[in-house]
């Protein structure tokens, strides 16, 4: 038994070497010609089968901490996200702030590589990275804090009012903004206990943001996101790859703030009972864009370039003055920013059946210059208006990364 | 080499501990070849620590923990502790106290780093006392720790503060003929 065993795969090896010589030479002349390395893989002819990922490759998966710019900016969105933003205490001063910035850096160098934090209560939590990234801002009060108020950028400071806007102040500013995104919501969870409780001599918590999107490995990488409306969402999005000064500050006049960026969080609360109401092609003409696909009305793929001439057969254009798509673009190609949007769905008040609606996350070089305009233009006309309200508002300064040997925020605090 | 047999032979008188004798002496045969070779290095000098930090507090008692290691092929017994924030400091371990439950201790004879391993010090476990802060220790700043060996070398280390809710064992400090002097080393509750 055993010696027969033994001999089989040496057969098998010689037929076979036989076989694959026996077709190098079948193939003739033109094959040789294309070498013997190519005769022998044209024979061979069975690809190899695709190398399967390990299958915990999700919670392995690491963004690194360290370089110019910070991570979660350009990071292809993790599937789960929380924003929180803290209060300063009283007190707390330029020092005080170098501290926390130290070990806030600490922490997320660790959380990110998939190590516990230094004091982590609860390393085995963190373990699991699923691609976290924490990304820091800073808003107007940490300037005031530090008294380093010429250092603050001019679009640092709360967005004009809306006459959309419903403003709650549970959602509003805040002095510093963590932005924590991961594959894995217990990740999130772990990182953002931890980070918030070593800072609390520092800052209380004055709100926190959870949103998701789908969940890792359920579509193909590169899905245009879709918010709660059923909507493709976010089609449009500046890549920062091919258009990097409309998000990275490279202009040296605020020396701190290059390689940073600005963030403005929009809480848009969504209203799906309404949403309801209408039926496909109405909610396809609010924004301009097919439901299933994506694509402009008049187009066919989700990439077209909407034809916002095109009139329909009565007459008027087939994308509507009051389309979403229509509204939300200028003629100024400066007038663009980077969306890195998180649906969200709270916990009803009594009676209501949901409270839906989207973490509108964006980030560009200067508010003023990008942001604000495109949303005075949808404040005065968006047919989608009928159904959302903005109901938080906070605008933060993104410091640059942290390079090796740095701590988050120090070109601005050690200049 | 007879300096090495003269510090084990020292910690036989005050450890009783057999099995960890034993564990020593089986170590020190081949330190002893060694060092016969070797001119004595500062037994501190093979000490290392990673991820060293301090329980921040404003005052009165706190600690350091974080993982030693010693690199060397001898044991290390480290004797004492001190820092500039602190009047004095102590090499603690957990214990089960008169009463069964687990107090904090000061650890007779030190803690003892064997030869290539390492030595946890963490909240529950073995840990340096900042006995009474003369400084407060705030989250984030940086603490100076000296360790001295039993040959009287040094080694130094800066622990950054952290904010942290736990190690509040109770202190046993009976055996060093200070009466039952329990103390909690959470400053808020001191406090309160």
């Amino acid at each position: 038994m055993t010696g027969s065993d033994k001999a089989v795969p040496v057969r098998r090896g010689a037929s076979r070497r036989a076989f694959l010589q026996g077709g190098a030479a079948a193939l003739g002349g033109a094959a040789l010609a294309l070498g013997g390395r190519a005769a022998v893989d044209a024979a061979a002819a069975e690809p190899p089968p695709p190398p399967v990922p390990p299958v915990d490759a999700t919670g392995t998966a690491t963004v690194p901490f360290r370089g110019a710019r910070q991570p979660g900016v350009d990071t292809v969105p993790q599937a789960f996200a929380a924003l929180v933003a803290l209060d300063l205490v009283d007190g707390v001063d330029r020092d005080a702030l170098v501290r926390l910035m130290g070990i806030w850096t600490d922490d997320v160098e660790r959380l990110m590589a998939g190590r516990p934090g230094l004091a982590d209560t609860e390393p085995e939590l963190a373990t699991i990275p699923a691609r976290l990234t924490v990304t820091l801002g800073y808003g107007p009060g940490v300037f005031t804090a530090a008294g380093l108020e010429h250092r603050r950028p001019t679009w640092l400071r709360p967005l004009p009012a809306f006459g959309i806007d419903r403003l709650e102040d549970r959602w509003n500013d805040g002095d510093l903004l963590l932005q924590v995104c991961a594959d894995d919501d217990v990740t999130v969870t772990h990182a953002v206990r931890l980070l918030v409780k070593e800072a609390r001599t520092f800052a209380t918590v004055r709100w926190v943001q959870r949103g998701f999107r789908r969940a890792p490995g359920t579509e193909k990488p590169g899905t245009t996101m879709r918010n709660l409306m059923g909507q493709v969402d976010g089609t449009r999005n500046l890549d920062p790859a091919v258009d990097p000064d409309l998000v990275w500050h490279a202009d040296g006049s605020r020396g701190w703030l290059v390689g940073g960026t600005s963030m403005v969080v929009r809480r848009i609360a969504i209203n799906l009972d309404t949403w309801d109401e209408l039926d496909r092609s109405g909610r396809e003409e609010v924004v301009g864009r097919r439901l299933d696909t994506g694509a402009p009305l008049t187009g066919t793929r989700e990439h077209d370039e909407p034809d916002l001439e095109a009139k329909g057969p009565n007459g008027f254009e087939v994308i509507g003055t009051f389309a979403h798509i229509r509204r939300s673009r200028t003629d100024d190609p400066e007038q663009r920013f980077l969306r890195r949007a998180y649906n969200y769905d709270a916990a009803p008040v009594p009676g209501a059946l949901s409270d839906s609606g989207l973490l509108f996350v964006t980030f560009q070089a200067d508010v003023d210059r990008q942001f604000v305009p495109i949303q005075q233009r949808l404040d005065e006309l968006d047919l989608l208006n009928q159904w959302t309200t903005p109901v938080g508002s906070a605008v933060f300064a993104i410091p640059p990364g942290a390079r090796d040997g740095e701590y988050l925020g120090q070109g601005l605090f050690d200049a | 080499m007879t300096r090495t047999r003269t510090r084990l032979l020292a910690g036989l008188g005050v450890l009783t501990l057999t099995a960890a004798l034993a564990a020593c002496s089986t170590g020190t045969t081949d330190a002893g070849d060694d060092a016969a070779t070797t001119p004595a290095a500062a037994e501190a000098d093979a000490l290392d620590i990673t991820d060293p930090w301090v329980k921040a507090a404003d005052e009165g008692m706190t600690a350091a923990f974080g993982t030693l290691t010693n690199d060397s092929d001898a044991d290390v017994r480290i004797v004492s502790a001190t820092s500039e924030v602190t009047s004095s400091m102590e090499l603690h371990e957990m214990a089960t106290g008169d009463d069964g439950a687990m107090v904090m201790r000061q650890k007779e004879g030190g803690f003892v780093i064997e030869a290539g391993a390492t030595h946890e010090l963490s909240p529950g476990g073995d840990h340096l006392m900042f006995m009474n802060l003369t400084t407060p220790v705030q989250p984030g700043d940086d603490v100076t720790v000296t360790l001295t060996a039993e040959d009287g070398s040094t080694f130094e280390f800066t622990a950054p503060g952290r904010s942290y809710s736990g190690a509040n064992e109770e202190y046993d400090g009976g055996e060093h003929g200070e009466g039952d002097m329990e103390m909690d080393m959470e400053t808020e509750h001191a406090d309160s």
